[in-house]
């Protein structure tokens, strides 16, 4: 079994951006998620990988250096938290009209405007429903441990690649702080100039070789009837990936009579919640999305024929409980229950919710 | 005696060419506007050096975001004001290709001053063309932080007012301060005189990339007719009167060799 190092979240997303060949990082500070960039600066991966790191003058400048990097067929990555990922939103849709791959991660905080530093999931819609203007997706992970922080990153790109499209680790400030044993991934090199020419030569700006036609990375055709025929292309890539990318875990799921949906940190207090309930003989199973864009809209239908009702557990005013309706489409009641401006639920609050507002007695 | 069109046209006939770096694709910009004559200097540059296949471009948000329909080369095309922080992406991660980004004054000069001020503060390599027509063309011809003091525009239909518009923005001369910038000059394309001076500048600053000393950054003073309200003869004459007194041209720093 390959060596575990204890490590915060934020170290492990540096450490697996190095480890899976990424060739670029540009990102600028912000609390609760300056230890990936600082992690990266300490450990120099552009004397050992030849991977670029930059401080970047703003999250601005961040997220198009991205598209710079992602235009040339390169494994690129920012980070930033929620105010610094408002301020990327534009560049987001650009590159995801530009069909650009690319990783982002927001550790998020407490909001709106500065909010506060202290971890939150109110950047649920931001990241799930668009942030940016037009109608374009990014695949959403949400990891609920410093491994998963890990596993995504290289499944971040692995996507991104596969679809071309922006992915987003939404992650938050327990999950960037916290210090758990992570297993590291094993060591993938950096893509040659040649194996990304063979790769992505297609369509990213390597220089034009006079055996190809230039390749242009651009999200504007002025001509309105392309341009709808271009959203619908995009469409049909956002099916293809409802189709084949959601990814889910149901712990106790099978014989709940309630069951509570949540995701990240929150995931977490609802684990305990649930055993807690199960010790009073309440039957509760926990459906964790791991996707939260594409969302597990069928894996929650499946469970409605045994279920009493659902609990959504956020720390946010609630926001991914709109996805559970509309899921569940007013067939069982779906109750919520979250703390809001960067305050925990603890497992006890979120079962005298099961109690009061799913079991009723 | 009649002579055939086809009995003329013979390579040893030939003594001027297109480029084949430029396409055949009719532009879109105005007659008597500067950027068609730019693109065409730098197509003519990318020729000459034989560097097609290690240039990238990024094309800004403005008259030029079509740059793309008319160089035969691989381009990003860029959100308004943030091609530097593209170019710096691109040079660092090909940093043995030509990299330059191509930008109005809008785009540079109002939107995008972080990011080109920054790039020019870390020294990125790559090489900065500025498009400085004193107004903003592709939007209809609003006021730019280089119109100048009394200049109309529609956004500032009496005259620019320095007292509560401000004055022109001056921004090769600030960025010249940095060390990150090796090479600054200020250039204009209305006759054939001034286009192959612009052309020379355009040409070092792309060779000035092997020198790896930072940024080279070319402003072109350049006219906008339309948005002007000039023929393109007055507007040449305008641009000579107004334009090259506030923006006088010439190197503003060369540490090139
Ligand atoms: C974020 C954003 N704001 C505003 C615009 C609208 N816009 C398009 S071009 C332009 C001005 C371009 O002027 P300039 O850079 O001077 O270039 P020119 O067209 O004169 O060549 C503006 C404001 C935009 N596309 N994006």
């Amino acid at each position: 079994m390959a060596e575990k190092i204890l490590m915060k979240g934020n170290e492990a997303i540096a450490v697996a951006a190095i480890r899976c060949g990424c060739d670029g990082y540009f990102g600028y500070p912000i609390t609760p998620q300056s230890e990936i960039l600082e992690t990266l600066t300490e450990m120099r991966p552009w004397d050992e990988t030849g991977m670029v790191v930059l401080q970047a003058e703003s999250e601005t400048a961040s997220i198009n250096m991205v598209y710079g990097g992602g235009a040339c067929g390169k494994k690129v990555m920012t980070s930033s938290s929620s105010p610094g990922v408002s301020l990327m939103c534009e560049g987001i849709s650009y590159i995801a009209g530009a069909e650009l791959p690319c990783l982002l991660v927001n550790v998020v905080r407490g909001g709106p405007g500065l909010g506060t530093i202290q971890p939150s999931q109110s950047d649920y819609f931001q990241a799930v429903k668009g942030g940016g203007h037009g109608d374009y997706k990014m695949i959403v992970l949400a990891p609920a441990s410093v491994q998963e922080m890990n596993d995504f990153v290289d499944m971040g790109f692995e996507l991104a690649f596969k679809y071309r499209n922006p992915v987003m680790i939404l992650s938050d400030g327990i999950i960037g702080q916290m210090m758990e044993k992570v297993e590291l991934s094993p060591m993938k090199p950096r893509w040659t100039d040649e194996e990304i020419k063979k790769l992505h030569g297609s369509w990213a700006t390597t220089g034009k070789d006079a055996d190809r036609n230039y390749n242009l990375i651009t999200s504007l055709d002025l001509d309105a009837a392309r341009q709808e025929k271009f959203n619908q292309k995009l469409q049909a890539k956002y099916r293809e990936i409802e189709k084949n990318e959601v990814r889910v875990e149901q712990t106790l799921c099978d014989d709940a009579e309630y069951l509570i949906v949540a995701y990240g940190s929150s995931a977490r207090v609802s684990q305990k919640a649930m055993e807690l309930a199960h010790e009073e003989g309440i039957k509760v199973g926990l459906l964790r999305p791991i996707t939260l864009y594409p969302y597990p809209t069928a894996q929650i239908q499946a469970l409605l024929p045994h279920l009493k009702g659902i609990l959504t557990v956020e720390m946010s005013a609630g926001q991914m409980i709109e996805d559970v309706r509309l899921a569940v489409e007013g067939k069982v009641p779906v109750e919520f229950y979250g703390r809001a401006g960067g305050m925990i639920p603890s497992p006890e609050e979120v079962l005298e919710a099961i109690k009061t507002k799913l079991v009723k007695k | 005696m009649i002579m055939d069109i086809k009995d003329i046209i013979k390579p040893e006939n030939l003594v001027y060419q297109k480029t084949s770096v430029l396409t055949d694709n009719a532009m879109h910009y105005c007659p008597g506007c500067s950027h068609g004559t730019v693109h065409k200097l730098i197509a003519e540059i990318i020729d000459e050096m034989g560097i097609q296949d290690k240039v990238i471009g990024v094309s800004p948000v403005g008259c030029a975001v079509l740059a793309y329909n008319y160089l035969e080369i691989d381009w990003q095309q860029a959100a308004h004001g943030r091609a530097p922080a593209l170019a710096t992406a691109t040079k660092r991660l090909y940093p043995n290709k030509y990299v330059f980004t191509y930008q109005g004054d809008g785009d540079l000069a109002s939107i995008g001053t972080a990011e080109i001020i920054h790039a020019c503060s870390r020294g990125e390599n790559i090489t900065v063309i500025f498009i400085n027509n004193g107004i903003y063309g592709m939007t209809g011809g609003q006021m730019a932080p280089t119109t100048l003091p009394g200049m109309k525009t529609s956004t500032s239909p009496y005259g620019r007012d320095t007292s509560t518009m401000g004055f022109p923005l001056k921004i090769a001369d600030m960025i010249a301060m940095l060390p990150g910038v090796c090479y600054v000059t200020r250039q204009s394309v209305q006759t054939p005189v001034a286009a192959r001076k612009a052309k020379r500048a355009i040409a070092k600053a792309f060779r000035g990339q092997e020198q790896c000393k930072g940024l080279s950054f070319i402003e072109i003073v350049s006219t906008c007719n339309s948005g002007w309200k000039m023929t393109p003869v007055d507007a040449n004459k305008w641009m000579e009167e107004h334009m090259f007194p506030e923006y006088p041209l010439g190197d503003i720093k060369d540490y090139l060799q």
